[in-house]
């Protein structure tokens, strides 16, 4: 079921949580609304749910597979949502919280008792937590009790699943673990599914496509993979990823960007070469001082300073790299920024630093 | 030196670990006096209740109620809690809901109205209904006398002085029950399909059934006891519209001390129960918030059901060149 929802405004009193936003989320697709606390995510799912309306008169739909459903109260949307922190009923056992959906059906379409049974224990099986149906929610943990959530709004079948957050109150080895297994899960059962996070690793990783959001606003859509490589913002840039941020006219190669009032240059930290300064240098060839060494796993982290300029940034190499060139604190060293972009006049510019020492312009 | 120094040690980390510690003898004096206090003005009056209820044997005791009135102020009283507690019971709950899930203009001031009764003297409160419900010169006298409907000086009256005295007792409770407990759970309701009462009665009456609990047998206790305003409205006619406490110091009046403190006795046994059942009440609450609390180590991880190639790439960012 897709979803298409246009021209979305909400205020608060005088506050503007949304600002005109228009989602739309292909049949079967995960979609991840990414950005900064207070952006307007959790609103942008509400209204998607039911649980709040759209401004009355701004011309606002909200259509599920092409059917308008504006109007329609949260219980009819036939939606499956999941709450940050779980909202379990805590007074019921698992069982009990699986087949609420169920038992709350008019009397007409609710199932018998032994179907809910079996679609309870179906469920339990699906989030692998078979066995635990007689407990009660304090006596889980938190993953548990997150895979519970996701159980009892699945249980109804709904044709779309909304996460708001829902691994945001979990440690970040169980949230990594859940994340993959959402994943999975998803692909299986192909539900169109809006998951919401402040997360950008969690966002990037998990989406089809990322809805970046920045004061009541949608910043970017796009392919997580195609968001981090072409940001239309600076706000998108430095929001997705690692980035090193210059203020133009500071660093060398802004200087010949013919640039006019003000600009900033930024640099992905793995984009910054690491060479030792008798190598031939040439005019983009920074010359500056280790800092700070950080490696785990196959990357090392670099915090460099730019001599002369007081000018704090990171580098990221490999650590076979940083063997090879035997780096330690305190060393200076070369620095050359393979690829760039400068942001002036509300667009980017990108080059790349050819190992001649030649900056080449990208095209697009 | 040293000795200096150990004493600014000792001063600066106190045995205790209470931050806030007073000298010893301070400490000593101030928990006497919160003893004596609590020795003269709740103890002793209790057990004097109970002294002078028993003071000529238990024969008397249990004469008084062979007493054809304090039957009758008896079976009065539990007439009128059994009436005002059920109707506050509701309004509480209404109340409640009203103040904790919605937010709107005017709310404080609800808050603050709810509270009316807790300010205004019971007498007041009696004769502001005298006022309004006399058939003899309240406002709305010529309709009640057209169609013969006593209020005034009636078990309808009484009513409505208890329901108005009693009237914050459950709702009090409620409020930071309900607020503590946030909206979340029945938004999962309302997305699951359940309507509004569905929602009510499975959802937030089972999480707040302890305070409800509370407030009803606060706001019956208080209903049972309640002396100023019923007096008012009541008249207190013997065996008509005397409630207990009005019965007990007509009896008190005629120095009838026996059977005054005799049924004193009894309210005072109320008061002793709602008391028992107050902890009782905070002891299950405190259970149920540390099964809450408890966090147990039982995650496990599923097992992953593909290769794990399948699975996205570790690192966030795309690869390097
Ligand atoms: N019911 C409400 N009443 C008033 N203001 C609200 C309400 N709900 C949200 N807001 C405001 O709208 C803005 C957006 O809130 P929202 O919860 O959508 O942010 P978010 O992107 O989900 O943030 P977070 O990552 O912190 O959850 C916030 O400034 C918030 O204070
Ligand atoms: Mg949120």
């Amino acid at each position: 079921m897709s979803i298409r929802a246009l021209n979305i405004h909400k205020t608060f009193g005088n506050y503007k949580a949304l600002d005109d936003v228009s989602l739309e989320v292909p049949e079967g697709r995960l979609v991840s609304l990414l950005g900064p606390s207070g952006s307007g995510k959790t609103t942008v799912l509400r209204i998607l749910a039911g649980l709040e309306f759209p401004d009355p008169k701004t011309g606002a739909t909200i259509e599920f597979h092409g059917e308008d459903v504006t109007n329609l109260s949260a219980g009819k949307r036939g939606v499956g949502f999941v709450f940050q922190h779980y909202a379990l009923f805590k007074h019921m056992t698992i069982e009990r919280n699986i087949g609420f959906g169920l038992r709350a059906k008019p009397r007409r379409e609710r199932p018998g008792d032994e179907a809910i049974a079996a679609r309870v224990k179906e469920l339990l099986e699906l989030v692998q937590l078979d066995g635990l149906g007689k407990r009660y929610p304090s006596e889980l943990s938190g993953g548990q009790r997150q895979r519970i959530a996701l159980a009892r709004a699945l249980a109804s079948q709904p044709k779309v699943l909304l996460l708001d957050e829902p691994f945001g109150a979990l440690d970040a080895k169980v949230r990594k673990d859940l994340r993959r297994w959402l994943r999975l899960f998803q692909e299986e059962i192909k539900i169109t599914t809006v998951f919401v996070t402040h997360d950008q690793e969690e966002a990037l990783e998990l989406a089809d496509e990322v809805v970046v959001m920045n004061n009541a606003r949608i910043a970017q859509v796009g392919a997580p993979q195609d968001v981090y490589d072409n940001p239309v913002s600076p706000f998108v840039i430095e929001f997705l990823g690692n980035v090193n941020r210059f203020t133009a006219g500071v660093s060398k190669p802004s200087k010949s960007q013919a640039t006019e009032g003000k600009s900033v240059l930024y640099v992905r930290p793995h984009d910054v070469d690491i060479r030792l300064t008798d190598e031939n240098p040439h005019d983009y060839a920074i010359r500056s001082k280790i800092q700070h060494i950080f490696s785990a796993g196959n990357y090392a982290r670099i915090s460099l300073d730019r001599i002369g300029y007081n000018e704090p940034f990171e580098a990221e190499i490999s650590r076979e790299k940083l063997r090879q060139l035997d780096l330690k604190v305190g060393m200076i060293v070369s620095v050359v920024f393979r690829h760039i972009r400068v942001f002036a006049k509300g667009q980017f510019k990108e080059s790349n630093v050819r190992e001649d020492g030649q900056l080449v312009e990208v095209a697009g | 030196m040293a000795a200096i120094l150990s004493r600014v040690r000792h001063d600066t980390y106190p045995k205790t670990d209470n931050a806030i510690t007073e000298p010893r003898l301070i400490r000593w004096l101030l928990i006497l006096v919160a003893i004596s206090f609590l020795g003269l003005f709740l103890f002793m009056p209790l057990v004097a209740v109970f002294v002078e209820a028993f003071k000529q044997g238990t024969k008397l005791y249990f004469a008084t109620f062979e007493d054809k009135y304090a039957v009758d102020a008896i079976l009065l009283t539990l007439k009128i809690a059994a009436i005002s507690v059920p109707l506050n019971l509701v309004f509480g709950l209404a109340a409640a809901w009203v103040i904790t899930k919605f937010s709107y203009r005017g709310k404080s001031l609800l808050v603050t109205v709810l509270d009316l009764p807790f300010a205004v003297s019971p007498v007041i409160a009696g004769l502001i209904f005298v006022l309004i419900f006399s058939t003899t010169h309240g406002w709305l006298a010529e309709p009640l006398k057209e169609y013969n409907i006593r209020i005034i000086f009636a078990l309808p009256g009484i009513a409505l002085a208890t329901v108005f005295i009693t009237l914050p007792f459950i709702a009090r409770e409620l409020v930071p029950v309900m607020q503590a407990q946030g909206k979340d759970e029945e938004f999962a309701a309302l997305t699951l399909g359940a309507g509004g009462w569905r929602t009510f009665f499975t959802v937030t009456l089972p999480n707040v059934k302890w305070g409800l609990f509370y407030g009803v047998i606060l706001c019956n206790a208080r209903a049972m006891g309640e002396f100023g305003a019923v007096a008012v409205v009541s008249g207190n006619i013997k065996g008509r519209t005397s409630t207990l406490p009005l019965y007990i110091e007509t009896l008190y009046n005629e120095y009838n001390g026996v059977a005054a403190f005799t049924l004193a006795s009894i309210l005072s046994l109320l008061a002793l129960l709602t008391l028992v059942l107050k902890n009782f009440v905070d002891w299950r609450v405190a259970k149920s918030r540390n099964n809450q609390d408890l966090n147990l180590s039982l995650f496990t991880f599923p097992p992953f059901t593909r290769p794990l190639a399948a699975l996205p790439h570790e690192h966030p960012c795309p690869q390097h060149p």
